[in-house]
């Protein structure tokens, strides 16, 4: 059984149509990665796996559960995180906070031991707060974790939004561009983290630009183009496919 | 005499914010408290517990709403409407109104209950809003209800109030009209507050807080269901301001419409603005310097100008210089007194708004 199965997805915003019954299946521990030219609708693929818009049509199963009519907090907490294209960090609260607040949905915490600090709610913190803090190990930041996350150099808050994602401990990370403005050696170290997620249980959906990370990291990749899913395949396969070289090309001269 | 209360307060507040050292701030709190409790040995005039029991219930009051603007962002311009339930409750429920004298204490729990409802009542229809539209939508509420209360006249006495509500007891003693007994309630309910107020900020429920106030929609991402922290918001905001009401109106013995207007609300938004938003030291010196700049230097002012054969209420005045001061801080001070470490970066940087949907 797949850990996330998209079911001829389609979403339109008035008679723009943004998805276009795309379907997608990701096996548990791999990474995948999605491409397309800019507006293929990658984004509204992600938005639309993470609640943020219920689908037009078609349904989304992960983890043996339909979660397209769930509210984003409930698809969190069922194991998906994400990051972001653009950084959408907790600006004003340390890279520790940002990482604690990750953690949401994991905690047991009610209001009563908000208010009260009963002692459950103490070792709670504790443990909360030791995990951030390796989760900032895990991403290399553990000497910026007192640091507000938007002191920190862009490199370091794509980190960050990776740790604070992956403090949910979720089954799927989907990254949205997590090499966007890196230098070559930003993304060679970005290719082995996210391996190193992989290889702690995690699946990885990402979307990304950069070709050679793509080539060099996904097992399988997902071509989309104008909404609709136009290629499927291993890089090499994807690589020679005719549809995907005329979508970032063009058509051949006739 | 009654100066030296204000301004050691504030000052110790100050200054221990500014120590470093853990201990040394213990210390300077332990002894504010200690200097509280033990004042009356000393000073034995009445009406300056009059005073500090009216802006105890300010800082309570004060410290309700912090949860609210300061903590979770959200603006509420209406919170005088909660002050106003409390209020009204302890004036139904412990007068010869309805022939209803239910005590004191178990109308602290009442009030701060219905308060807390009520808050949610407002959050409800509030939920999707921001900024000025909340703003806007809470300024109504705020007026709503003391108008409610003004013309359910067959429940609440209309106009005039609910009048000679009953004294509270404590085991037996009648508060009777002395000021002291409600000086030392309001003091512990300030104690509470303030340790409620800081194990919010230090949990859970507080950083979720935090994130909406950052960014809602990642803070959805994290699992947080912001439905659920936003009501909470509310409603814990809202149940500080119920136990301000019922001492404010057992303390005055009286209810009345025109002791909530709008102005209230603008005096405690003042206060978090004054103090520093989201910092419960700050909060607790700007409700202060506004309690002591209204109840006291106005009052004052007037006595010497009549003295001296000027004619003058400064009084009437107090929203020019409530206003006068708003504008001094944020020409000056935008970050507020005492403000968070985080408020005082977020105005130094301040930024356009990101609304784009990632």
């Amino acid at each position: 059984m797949p850990l996330l199965e998209l079911d001829a997805v389609t979403k339109t915003f008035g008679t723009l149509v943004a998805a276009n019954g795309v379907s997608l299946r990701i096996d548990s521990g791999a990474i995948v990665a999605m491409i397309g030219p800019n507006g293929a609708g990658k984004s509204t693929i992600f938005n639309a796996i993470t609640g943020i818009y219920a689908p037009t049509a078609g349904r989304i199963v992960f983890d043996g559960k339909r979660i397209d009519r769930e509210p984003t907090y409930r698809i969190a907490a069922a194991g998906i995180a994400r990051t972001f294209q653009n950084i959408r960090l907790f600006s004003f609260m340390s890279a520790l906070d940002n990482v604690m607040v990750g953690e949401h949905a994991r905690l047991r915490a009610r209001l009563w031991d908000s208010l009260l600090h009963t002692p459950a709610q103490r070792a709670e913190e504790r443990e909360t707060r030791e995990r951030a803090r390796e989760l900032l190990a895990f991403v290399g930041l553990e000497r910026l974790s007192e640091r507000y996350a938007r002191n920190l150099p862009y490199g370091s808050q794509r980190h960050l939004e990776i740790a604070r994602a992956l403090a949910s401990s979720p089954k799927l990370l989907l990254l949205d561009e997590p090499a966007a403005g890196m230098n070559p050696r930003e993304k060679h170290d970005l290719v082995a983290l996210i391996r190193a997620i992989r290889d702690r249980g995690v699946t990885v959906l990402l979307i990304e630009h950069d070709m050679g990370l793509v080539m060099e990291l996904a097992e399988r990749i997902t071509v989309l183009d104008h909404g609709e899913r136009i290629a499927e395949g291993t890089p090499a396969e994807v690589r020679r496919d005719p549809h995907v070289i005329e979508a970032y090309l063009g058509a051949p001269a006739p | 005499m009654i100066y030296i209360y204000f301004l050691a307060a504030i000052a110790v507040v100050v200054v221990a914010e500014r120590v470093p050292s853990v201990g040394a701030k213990r210390a300077l709190y332990a002894a504010l408290g200690a200097a509280l409790l033990l004042a009356p040995l000393v000073d034995r005039n009445d009406s300056d517990y009059n005073v500090l029991a009216d802006a105890g219930v300010f800082v309570l009051l004060a410290l309700g709403l912090n949860i609210v603007v300061g903590f979770a962002g959200l603006l509420d311009l209406g919170y005088a409407a909660f002050f106003a339930i409390g209020a009204y409750t302890y004036g139904m429920l412990a007068s010869p109104q309805f022939g209803i004298h239910l005590p004191f204490w178990v109308l602290l729990f009442v009030a701060a209950a219905l308060a807390a409802l009520f808050g949610i009542i407002l959050g409800a229809p509030t939920l999707r809003l921001h900024g000025d539209y909340l703003a806007i939508v809470t300024l109504g509420f705020g007026e709503i209800v003391p108008q409610i209360f003004q013309n359910l006249t067959a429940y609440t006495g209309g106009p005039n109030g609910i009048s000679a509500l009953d004294f509270p007891s404590f085991f037996g003693h009648s508060f009777g009209q002395r000021a002291l007994p409600y000086y030392y309630v309001t003091l512990a309910l300030i104690a509470l507050g303030l340790a409620l107020a800081r194990n919010l900020r230090e949990s859970r429920l507080g950083r979720a807080w935090m994130a909406i106030r950052e960014d809602e929609l990642a803070a959805r991402h994290m699992g947080i269901n912001t439905t659920l922290v936003k009501l909470s918001a509310f409603a814990l905001g809202a149940s500080f301001s119920g136990l301000g009401g019922v001492v404010f109106a057992a303390k005055l013995s009286l209810v009345s419409p025109d002791l909530f207007q709008f102005q209230v609300s603008v005096l405690i938004v003042s206060m978090l603005v004054l103090g520093g938003m989201g910092n419960i030291p700050g909060v607790v010196v700007g409700s202060l310097v506004l309690t002591l700049v209204n109840s006291v230097v106005l009052p004052q002012a007037n006595a010497l100008a009549s003295a001296v054969g000027l004619h003058v209420d400064f009084s009437s005045y107090h929203f020019f210089i409530y206003g006068a001061i708003l504008v001094g801080i944020m020409l000056f001070k935008p970050e507020g007194l005492l403000p968070s470490v985080q408020r005082r970066e977020e105005l130094r940087h301040a930024t356009a708004p990101q609304d784009v949907r990632a």
